[in-house]
């Protein structure tokens, strides 16, 4: 007699929904939200209604809150220059990841003194060494030579075939005056998780 | 010559190219989801207009805000303007900011650094 192949069990959704794995998930990753100020997480991809969405959602709170409005363009413009760098540069290579493909992680923290908007995606690990480079280019350059940097840029560059004028990181240590924090966690031998955070003073 | 009137939204900025009426402005919101697509009309526009222009051509900005990729392309706009001006007609370009909008009016101090073109800063409450 032939053995029958096991076959593997599935919770059905009702059993998924009430399953104490996931209730406290649910709960500790709301008091993880809360601890770490999120105001503003999704985990997806970015497309430019989503763009919209966000940053009109973002605005609208930011406006209820009475933030200033030199803070709340700032935030704003942070966050669209992040969430296009995800929609037009996210790596969709080995789509065999699927759960990594094209997409990203998008979270905005609001503190007492600073907002943070952070970015996570797949990169390919050949794009690293020059991702890196002008990350530590641009965090080292002051005011000024930023702005001659941003001047050469806009003159010389062309606009990418995806639409980037490789401007952003530029302009966003520019418009926040600080450094661009970031990692390049390995997912693979071919790939990365980037995760970028810029962050924003509440204080003018 | 054609007109070109685009209404603006909330990420495409208002848009009149009006030759006959010698009204030229940008005014608005500019992240549009194709840069290039966006812009390509206006930029053509200008190439056409550049071979039969007015005599003088004041062309405005009254932006809040723009992307960088947008930044780009209003450089392309600018540097029509610098043809036009080279060819020795009279242009002026009206940079209009909030006053409180440090940031916008840099953007508008460093075109003018980036084009060789007449331009005027204006600020509004």
């Amino acid at each position: 007699m032939i053995d029958k192949p096991k076959t593997k069990y599935y919770m059905n959704t009702e059993e998924k929904r009430n399953n104490i794995s996931f209730l406290e998930f649910v709960y500790d990753f709301y008091k993880s939200m809360k601890k770490h100020e999120i105001s503003l997480v999704y985990e997806g991809e970015i497309t430019h209604q989503i763009t919209k969405a966000f940053t009109s959602l973002t605005e609208s709170n930011m406006a209820k809150e009475e933030e200033s409005n030199t803070v709340q363009k700032k935030v704003f413009h942070v966050m669209v220059e992040c969430l296009q760098n995800i929609s037009k540069h996210a790596d969709d290579y080995g789509t065999n990841d699927y759960i990594f493909s094209g997409r990203g992680i998008f979270l905005v923290a609001k503190g007492i003194d600073e907002y943070s908007v952070t970015t996570g995606n797949t990169v390919e690990n050949i794009k690293i060494p020059d991702l890196k480079k002008l990350l530590e280019q641009v965090n080292s350059l002051d005011k000024e030579e930023l702005t001659e940097l941003y001047k050469k840029q806009i003159k010389e560059g062309r606009l990418s075939d995806k639409g980037g004028a490789g401007l952003g990181f530029i302009d966003i240590k520019r418009k926040t005056g600080r450094n661009l924090d970031y990692h390049f966690l390995p997912i693979n031998e071919d790939t990365s998780f980037f995760l970028l955070t810029s962050t924003i003073s509440r204080n003018n | 010559m054609d007109v070109i009137k685009i209404k603006g939204t909330e990420d495409t900025p208002s848009v009149t190219l009006d030759a006959a009426s010698n009204i030229f402005e940008v005014a608005g919101r500019s992240l549009p989801e194709d840069v290039a697509a966006f812009y390509t009309p206006i930029v053509n526009w200008l190439d056409k207009y550049i071979q039969s222009p007015n005599p003088k051509t004041n062309f405005s900005f009254k932006l809040v805000y723009f992307n960088t990729a947008s930044s780009k392309l209003l450089l392309d706009i600018l540097m029509k303007l610098e043809d036009l001006s080279k060819n020795g007609k009279e242009v002026l370009v009206k940079w209009h900011y909030s006053e409180d909008d440090e940031d916008m009016k840099e953007a508008g101090e460093e075109y003018a650094d980036i084009v060789d073109v007449p331009f005027e800063q204006i600020s509004y409450a």
